[in-house]
């Protein structure tokens, strides 16, 4: 820590009067920054940020602490109510709620009437008609394939269900699994869950189970389950796959065991470190499967927020105004950055074969809508059991009728308060 | 040897010590005792009640509890009562104290096989000790490689006679039998030293007259050792029983409760609901620490009254 606020301070040094904007209101005092960024790349680009914005300001220090981005997770309550930071890291959807609800969050509106560019990530940090932070990034979710083995095979990227289970039959022959999965964390059969209801029932629909307005015995989320059920029943996972984490399950794809990974687009980054090359691997859209729903997309999105017990609020405003610039959002999107997608829609997006499909498949080819994920959508303990329970219809479908009903018990009981 | 005054002086030295210097005696305990009674009070005894009056609201945990808590009396309780995931954290419970009380018949075993003169005895004791001092999370990591059904070594061994391979962590019911065995390993090494120990004041008189009288084998072990070993077995008991209900890092590292919540036990179930990722639910957890206390009551209350009783027969 010591190192970083030495640099800090000499970067102010050198460039701070170089770099200060005479127009910019004069922020003064301290700025303290919590920042779930722990991932070696993702921190290069937070300490960056905070590094330039301190230079910005000749009379402002950032303090910046970088906290382990799975421990921040349970951290973050307390923090907020004790001794509160003025900005921090957090998640946008119903993951902030909580925290909204017990006043621990600013109400930072007022920025986003300043702000260009950011309406279709709007909806998804507001809450009862306000804002309560501002994205910083999103990604695709999709199919990452094993191009190779998809040409060996003479299969093409599916657009139907029907062409991805004919397909899937096709590399089970060969004597491979068609997906790898790793579901201990639960949260990956999450990620299924939302795109097989998404192409079932639509985006609304999925909306609308999500603010748990339709019992989770309705028909057509049965619809849902069936249709998972028969890749389940095909054998299209990897075994086990309950034993393994996400980066656990990622070996099956790189030694060809599975042929595909409904995934995050954080997951090629440890692809190609592993070895496979862009040739090896490509990306669809995941395909759809009733024609009559236009296709949505998981796109989870990142965020900044102030906290409402924040000293410096003012430089905390200045702060998130200047994530969401375009030319800030074009820089720490990059490839080389934090590889992912800039929510600004006049930043431009890094040169880069999985960002620029899933750019397009998100603003030209999602129509239904961008949904988060799971574990965001749905409130905090609906989202817990659920996915324990698409755990165990994975593992076990014929318990599917018992998940139901206990889905359904807790369902009434949760939305109820 | 001075000689008392006939008469009895009716106007004595005047009392110089202070008040402190008169009570010395009594006074210097409790001074002692001060700083440990202070912090049991705050951090055990304190909490305690507070876990009680939590236990009946409905509260996320931010905020104040009387600001933004619910109160909806025993109804957190009423809920545990039909709430399944409450219902297999309970049975994994009892199945985790029971059976982790074989540790204690395993570590005298041990105990009593390394209770010999041989060279390099020291080194073998060590050796056997050596899962107590290492970590449980290493322990449940070196469990859960083991266990692994492609590549671990269980199922290596088991193809070695042509039986099929078991995914024994990912089975809801193999798997909480599973991690019991994973602690099994170091409760079994702490169970060891303890009878180790207590092996070292066995009093040879009483094994050579037993041997006179013609003693041998298990009548040996268990009308003359054993007995003998009370006080360690005593131990043994307390340590085993306390780590079974407080077991929460090997299901943690091992499963993190799964599949599907079916390893959980209640300390485990109580940290999902209250403080984990999605656990926004205080009262609910605060009502299991609850439960869990209670239970650990009836142990602890049991082992303070007995302890009492020894100290009363010895006195």
């Amino acid at each position: 820590m010591r190192s970083i606020l030495t640099a800090l301070a000499a970067t102010t040094m050198l460039t701070g009067t170089a770099m200060a904007d005479a127009h910019a209101p004069a922020l003064e005092g301290t700025l303290r920054i919590i920042s779930d960024m722990s991932n070696p790349a993702p921190r290069a680009v937070m300490e960056k940020l905070a590094a330039d914005f301190d230079a910005m300001h000749e009379n402002l220090e950032v303090e910046l602490e970088i906290i382990d981005r799975e421990a921040w997770k349970s951290q973050i309550r307390n923090v907020l109510s004790a001794n509160p930071p003025d900005v921090i890291n957090w998640y946008a959807a119903n993951r902030m709620m909580p925290y909204v609800n017990a006043g621990l969050l600013e109400d930072v509106s007022d920025i986003w009437a300043d702000i260009e560019g950011l309406d279709s990530v709007k909806g998804a940090l507001t809450l009862d008609g306000k804002q309560y932070g501002i994205p910083y990034t999103y990604y695709q979710w999709g199919v990452y394939y094993r191009e190779d083995i998809f040409n060996e095979l003479g299969l093409e990227e599916p657009a139907t269900w029907e062409q991805e289970l004919a397909n899937c039959q096709a590399i089970l022959d060969s004597g491979r699994k068609c997906y790898t999965i790793g579901t201990k964390f639960l949260w990956t059969a999450g990620g299924w869950f939302d795109y097989l209801n998404m192409r079932t029932n639509g985006f609304d629909f999925h909306m609308a189970l999500a603010r748990g307005e339709v019992p989770w015995t309705d028909d057509r989320v049965r619809q849902t389950f069936a249709n998972w059920r028969e890749l389940i029943d095909m054998g299209a996972y990897i075994d086990d796959h309950q034993n393994y984490s996400w980066q656990e399950a990622l070996p099956f794809m790189v030694n060809g065991d599975a042929t595909a990974y409904l995934m995050g687009n954080f997951a090629v980054a440890p692809m190609r470190e592993a070895g496979l090359s862009d040739d090896q691997i490509d990306f669809y859209q995941f395909p759809a499967i009733n024609p009559d729903v236009e296709l949505a997309e998981d796109a989870p999105t990142d965020t900044f927020h102030v906290a409402a017990g924040a000293q410096n609020k003012e430089a905390a405003r200045a702060f998130l105004k200047y994530v969401v610039s375009a030319d800030v959002q074009t820089q720490i999107n990059a490839g080389d950055a934090l590889g992912q997608l800039p929510v600004n829609a006049n930043s431009s997006v890094d040169d880069d074969e999985f960002l620029n499909q899933g750019f397009t498949m998100l603003s030209e080819n999602s129509s239904g809508g961008v949904a988060q994920f799971f574990d965001r959508d749905f409130p905090a303990e609906m989202a817990a059991l659920g996915m324990e329970g698409l755990q165990e219809f994975m593992v076990f479908p014929d318990n599917l009728e018992d998940i139901l009903q206990r889905l359904e018990q807790a369902r009434e009981r949760i939305y109820a308060n | 040897m001075a000689v008392a005054p006939v008469v009895p002086d009716t106007h004595p030295p005047r009392e110089t010590r202070g008040w402190y210097r008169r009570n010395e005696i009594k006074v210097t305990p409790w001074l002692f005792l001060l700083p440990g009674l202070l912090f049991f009070a705050t951090y055990v005894i304190l909490p305690i009640f507070q876990s009680f009056q939590v236990s009946l609201y409905r509260w996320d945990g931010l905020g104040e509890l009387s600001e933004t808590g619910t109160f909806i009396g025993l109804g957190n309780y009423r809920e545990l009562m039909t709430d399944r995931a409450f219902e297999i954290s309970l049975w994994n419970n009892m199945r985790w104290l029971f059976l982790y009380l074989l540790a204690i018949p395993m570590g005298l075993g041990i105990a009593l096989f390394l209770n010999q003169t041989v060279v390099g005895i020291r080194l073998y004791k060590s050796l056997f000790f050596f899962p107590f001092v290492i970590s449980q999370v290493v322990v449940g990591l070196v469990f859960s490689w083991f266990y692994l059904p492609k590549e671990g070594l269980l199922n290596a061994g088991l193809a070695l006679f042509g039986l099929g391979p078991v995914n024994i962590l990912g089975d809801p019911d193999l798997a909480t039998y599973g991690i019991i065995a994973a602690g099994l390993w170091p409760q079994t090494a702490y169970c060891m030293i303890l009878y180790l120990t207590g092996l070292n004041a066995v009093d040879p008189e009483q094994v050579e007259a037993a041997r006179l009288d013609g003693a041998k084998g298990w009548k040996m072990l268990w009308y003359v050792i054993v007995p003998q070993l009370r006080p360690a077995t005593f131990i043994a008991f307390v340590v085993t029983i306390i780590g079974a209900l407080r077991s929460f890092d090997l299901i943690s590292i091992m499963t993190n409760g799964g599949p599907f919540g079916q390893t959980r036990v209640l300390s485990f179930y109580m940290f999902e609901k209250a403080l984990a990722e999605f656990g926004f639910r205080m009262g609910y957890g605060a009502s299991i620490a609850v439960v869990l206390f209670l239970i650990m009551l009836c142990f602890i209350a049991y082992f303070l009254w007995s302890m009492w009783r020894d100290e009363r027969v010895a006195r």
